[in-house]
């Protein structure tokens, strides 16, 4: 039942992802959050691990929750289920071509879908976004009481709220600069490791 | 050697050197199929590129499927496309094993930790890429809008969101048409 529940989600997965990496993530949160398969955080970490593993992210995340949920046979159905939507497409468009690149259906579908992706991973963005920078509650807490020093721990609570967001910036101003994603990851992992055991979280 | 077979090798190799996929893996598949194999022509490959666009499914997939068919018909797009796929569901497959056993090392989750920032900024760095390639007139602007606030606001299930906004395209499209 597993098996074939991890089929049909990624089957709709790939079907519905147009613009590929990045743009699945909306419908990952949709479809594998939801049926509790993984976390917000699981998927961020397995973004870093996907892009410094080869391969299309689609076919590394199906793989890998596959495996988490349902062992090899699941791997093996959920990354089956997001494969098959784009391979029968592209059989059948490729019988007919030209009328396929004609298309006013397919133009006009891509008009709506284009700027629906982008909503969507701007949707995707806040709530990861949400989940890695929240701050705690008793930073909420102390944050109201205009903070109070005797509820709030400098090195455990504000200190990493304040290096993860510089951390942030700096990967950012790094991406737009064209940096390759393996490097920003890398050096957010060194950031991580040394605030780790610099302030002991 | 036989077709299948070639096929399914050089998209294995494709599928193996390529990190991160995506447009990472078209200059690739452009040296192995274009020009070492001539399967197909560079201008081929282009159209290959914008019906990826236009169909769903990572590009890699989309190409490896369209080029085997082009090459040795159905049995041909098989085994291209098992090609690109078996690198990374093995290379994943062992990492899941190993992930698994060494997320709970200190060193492992702090890491995480600032990985985790790190990835904030590729997603936004992928949005705006994103919407810079975007038609950016009013239907879009109001899609867009529209698309967040559904799944932010009101947690509709993205797939619901992508079906509407692609029947609001084919409308807007004919309707323009139409004026015109």
């Amino acid at each position: 039942m597993t098996l074939l529940e991890l089929f049909w989600t990624f089957f709709k997965i790939g079907l519905f992802t147009f613009g590929g990496g990045y743009a699945m993530l909306p419908l990952i949160q949709s479809e594998v959050i939801a049926h509790g398969w993984a976390t917000t955080e699981e998927i961020v970490d397995f973004i870093a691990i996907s892009e410094s593993t080869p391969g299309p992210f689609a076919i590394n995340i199906s793989t890998f929750i596959g495996r988490t949920v349902g062992g090899i046979p699941g791997a093996f159905c959920s990354t089956f289920g997001v494969v098959l939507p784009s391979f029968l497409v592209i059989l059948i468009v490729s019988h007919f071509f030209s009328k396929f690149k004609e298309s006013k259906a397919v133009k006009g579908a891509m008009t709506g879908l284009r700027p629906a992706v982008v909503g969507l991973i701007a949707s995707a963005l806040l709530s990861v976004g949400m989940k890695v920078f929240i701050p705690s509650e008793s930073l909420i807490a102390a944050f109201k009481e205009g903070f109070n020093r005797s509820t709030l721990n400098i090195f455990t609570e504000v200190l990493p709220l304040i290096i993860s967001i510089t951390l942030f910036i700096v990967s950012a101003v790094l991406a737009f600069k064209k940096k390759h994603p393996i490097m920003i990851i890398c050096l957010s992992a060194v950031v991580g490791i040394i605030t780790g055991y610099a302030l002991g979280l | 050697m036989n077709k299948q077979l070639e096929l399914f090798l050089t998209f294995a190799k494709i599928g193996a050197f390529t990190l991160g996929g995506g447009y990472a893996m078209i200059p690739l598949i452009q040296r192995e199929v274009a020009e070492n194999k001539k399967w197909i022509t560079d201008k081929d490959l282009l159209d290959v590129i914008a019906i990826a666009e236009s169909t769903p499914g990572p590009i890699a997939i989309n190409a490896a499927t369209f080029i085997g068919n082009r090459v040795a018909g159905v049995s041909g797009a098989i085994c291209a496309t098992l090609g690109v796929v078996l690198p990374s569901f093995l290379v994943i497959l062992a990492i899941s094993y190993v992930f698994e056993a060494f997320k709970h090392i200190k060193a492992v989750e702090y890491a995480f930790w600032g990985i985790r920032a790190g990835v904030t900024a590729l997603i936004l760095k992928a949005f705006f890429t994103m919407f810079k390639q975007c038609r950016k007139d009013w239907l879009s602007i109001l899609l867009m809008v529209l698309a967040f606030a559904c799944v932010v606001f009101f947690k509709i299930n993205a797939i619901f969101v992508i079906l509407t906004c692609a029947v609001i395209g084919i409308i807007s499209f004919q309707l323009r048409r139409t004026k015109e």
